[in-house]
């Protein structure tokens, strides 16, 4: 995979020879401007319907492996 | 039966209105059709047509790409990682058109996480092209177009993040629409890339394409970047060219494109003059840089939005792991295929301290450049036409060992993506694949400015019957 990664990357470093300077950056194509909405509560769903899909659910939480190996 | 496989889904739906044939009846014709998949076009087919609303739609099977989120029926973005995730909601795009009486007819095969462009890159096995079954069906949507073109459904949604719609509707020989980003809410839709994913249609027609991007575009307070199309959409009855002006990129003329595909691409523009349209080359000078841009931040987006995969709230886990960080590391090694970690590492470093200005902010900055070559040329020009694909279908297998030129397919449909602007790929004709054997689609390309689907949905119709392609794959069914 390394050699594919090169290979992509050299093909990426055509775009080091561009005269980019004082292009700004485009993170995003739609304008928008940003507004609030008002902060009223909503609904989410319900625990059970979310813990459900959880590969190791357990008494409303999702289970997982110690964060630390035991010795 | 038979019959009503033939129909268009505009056509359909008409009937449906009048009252000729119920929405059960047309549901239930497609329901046994699509129970005939030899292509592994499908990860999941409905049992029944329930549901059903009245609406421009009603009765309509719709073949929904395994990307978008189905309420309580497996979706996987062709990943092991979402294998047996059934989603406790559903997709916007899906909801829109079961309002608007569709029916989900099953879940179509894909890319994993819609990355790449032969479909080859599915944990659960290629799609095979109608067309020939030792080619591939393109991708990401193959599952999508190959379920069309090949008889399996009247019509499919897919998404397009740099050409996943178009490319695998030109190599089917179908209609590929991807609109403006922000045309259609991405809630629900699977994130790959989200500065460039938008879903779109996959139709026999450019009429059903119209449908179907009428009953999908739309506000959603879900996705703060829809916007929706003012004014809706409606049937496309432009029947001439006369005063519009289609552009060809200067640089066409070096690009490799098969000798089949530029004779296809040729015939098209005489026809585009036959019907009073005017023909001139308009330079494009960043578009050769699409790729290089587009490698740099798709990856980079989908880097960060894969990192939720982590074996802890839904899809798999891999057990036995001593403690967290295995778990973490064992689950993603498993459940993601190659591609998919190719692109996970080519983000990561392309967004990693001292290579992130070298890498992510010049690919930004050449997608600006990208961009403003479209506006400018739009300026003199209503539309911008390319093949879509440099090629027709290639041979399953052919191309897995270079990803670079896996990637180069993506060519000519890459630099909309980057610019945001809505662009369409008919069928144009038939060529013969390079190194001979049967004659094979050829995709024809429209893109105009952000916004302007109505345009180019009405040239987009005035050239399709004017090309008047009929090629169906032997042995489809439907029409």
């Amino acid at each position: 995979m390394a050699g594919e990664l090169s290979g992509i990357l050299d093909h990426v470093d055509r775009i080091a020879a561009l005269d980019l300077e004082g292009v700004p950056p485009t993170s995003h194509v739609v304008e928008l401007e940003n507004v609030l909405r008002a902060d009223k509560p909503r609904p989410s769903w319900p625990k059970d319907v979310v813990l459900e899909q959880a590969p190791d659910p357990d008494e409303g939480a999702f289970r997982v492996p110690s964060p630390q190996a035991e010795a | 039966m038979g019959e009503l496989l033939k129909l268009t889904v505009a056509e359909a739906a008409a009937k449906v209105a009048a009252g000729e044939v119920s929405g059960d009846e047309y549901f239930e014709a497609w329901r046994e059709a699509a129970a005939g998949d030899e292509l592994n076009a499908y990860l999941w087919r409905a049992e029944d047509g329930a549901g059903g609303a009245e609406g421009p739609l009603a009765g309509v099977p719709v073949a929904v790409k395994d990307i978008f989120c189905t309420e309580g029926v497996p979706t996987t973005a062709g990943s092991r990682i979402l294998e047996g995730y059934a989603p406790p909601y559903t997709s916007t795009a899906v909801r829109r058109l079961t309002e608007a009486g569709a029916r989900v007819l099953g879940k179509t095969n894909m890319d994993e996480f819609a990355m790449g462009s032969s479909n080859e890159n599915s944990a659960y096995g290629p799609v095979l092209n109608p067309w020939d079954r030792e080619r591939v069906p393109g991708g990401s949507s193959g599952g999508s177009a190959a379920a069309v073109a090949g008889g399996l459904a009247p019509c499919a949604i897919g998404t397009d993040t740099g050409g996943s719609i178009r490319q695998p509707a030109a190599l089917c020989g179908i209609v590929g629409l991807k609109p403006t980003y922000g045309a259609i809410s991405r809630y629900g839709m699977i994130a790959f890339a989200s500065s460039l994913d938008q879903c779109g249609p996959l139709t026999r027609d450019v009429t059903d394409a119209a449908l179907l991007l009428g009953a999908l575009q739309g506000r959603d307070p879900c996705d703060s970047t829809s916007v929706g199309l003012e004014g809706g959409v409606e049937a496309p009855s432009r029947e001439d060219l006369k005063g519009l002006r289609f552009a060809v990129p200067s640089e066409l003329a070096r690009d490799e494109i098969d000798a089949g595909v530029r004779a296809v691409f040729e015939a098209t523009l005489a026809r585009i003059e036959d019907l009073g349209g005017e023909i001139a080359e308009a330079p494009l000078p960043h578009a050769e840089h699409g790729i290089s841009a587009y490698y740099v931040i798709a990856p980079a987006e989908a880097s960060s939005n894969l990192a939720r995969y982590d074996g802890v709230r839904y899809g798999m886990r891999k057990e036995g792991a001593r403690d967290l960080i295995e778990m973490y590391e064992s689950t993603r090694a498993e459940g993601f295929g190659a591609e998919v970690k190719r692109r996970i590492m080519l983000g990561t470093y392309a967004l990693s301290s001292g290579y992130y200005d070298a890498y992510y902010g010049r690919a930004q900055r050449v997608r600006t450049k990208i961009a403003a070559d479209f506006t400018a040329t739009f300026a003199d020009f209503d539309f911008v036409v390319t093949p879509t694909s440099p090629s027709v279908a290639f041979g399953l297998g052919e191309k897995t060992d270079d990803p670079l030129a896996m990637y180069l397919n993506d060519f000519f449909t890459v630099p909309m993506s980057l610019a945001g602007i809505p662009a369409i790929s008919i069928p144009a004709g038939l060529a013969e694949p390079e190194g001979g054997g049967p004659q094979l689609p050829v995709g024809f390309q429209i893109a105009a400015p952000a916004f302007a689907e109505q345009p180019l949905l009405e040239a987009a119709y005035a050239l399709e019957r004017a090309i008047g392609f009929e090629g169906r794959p032997e042995g489809a069914g439907g029409g």
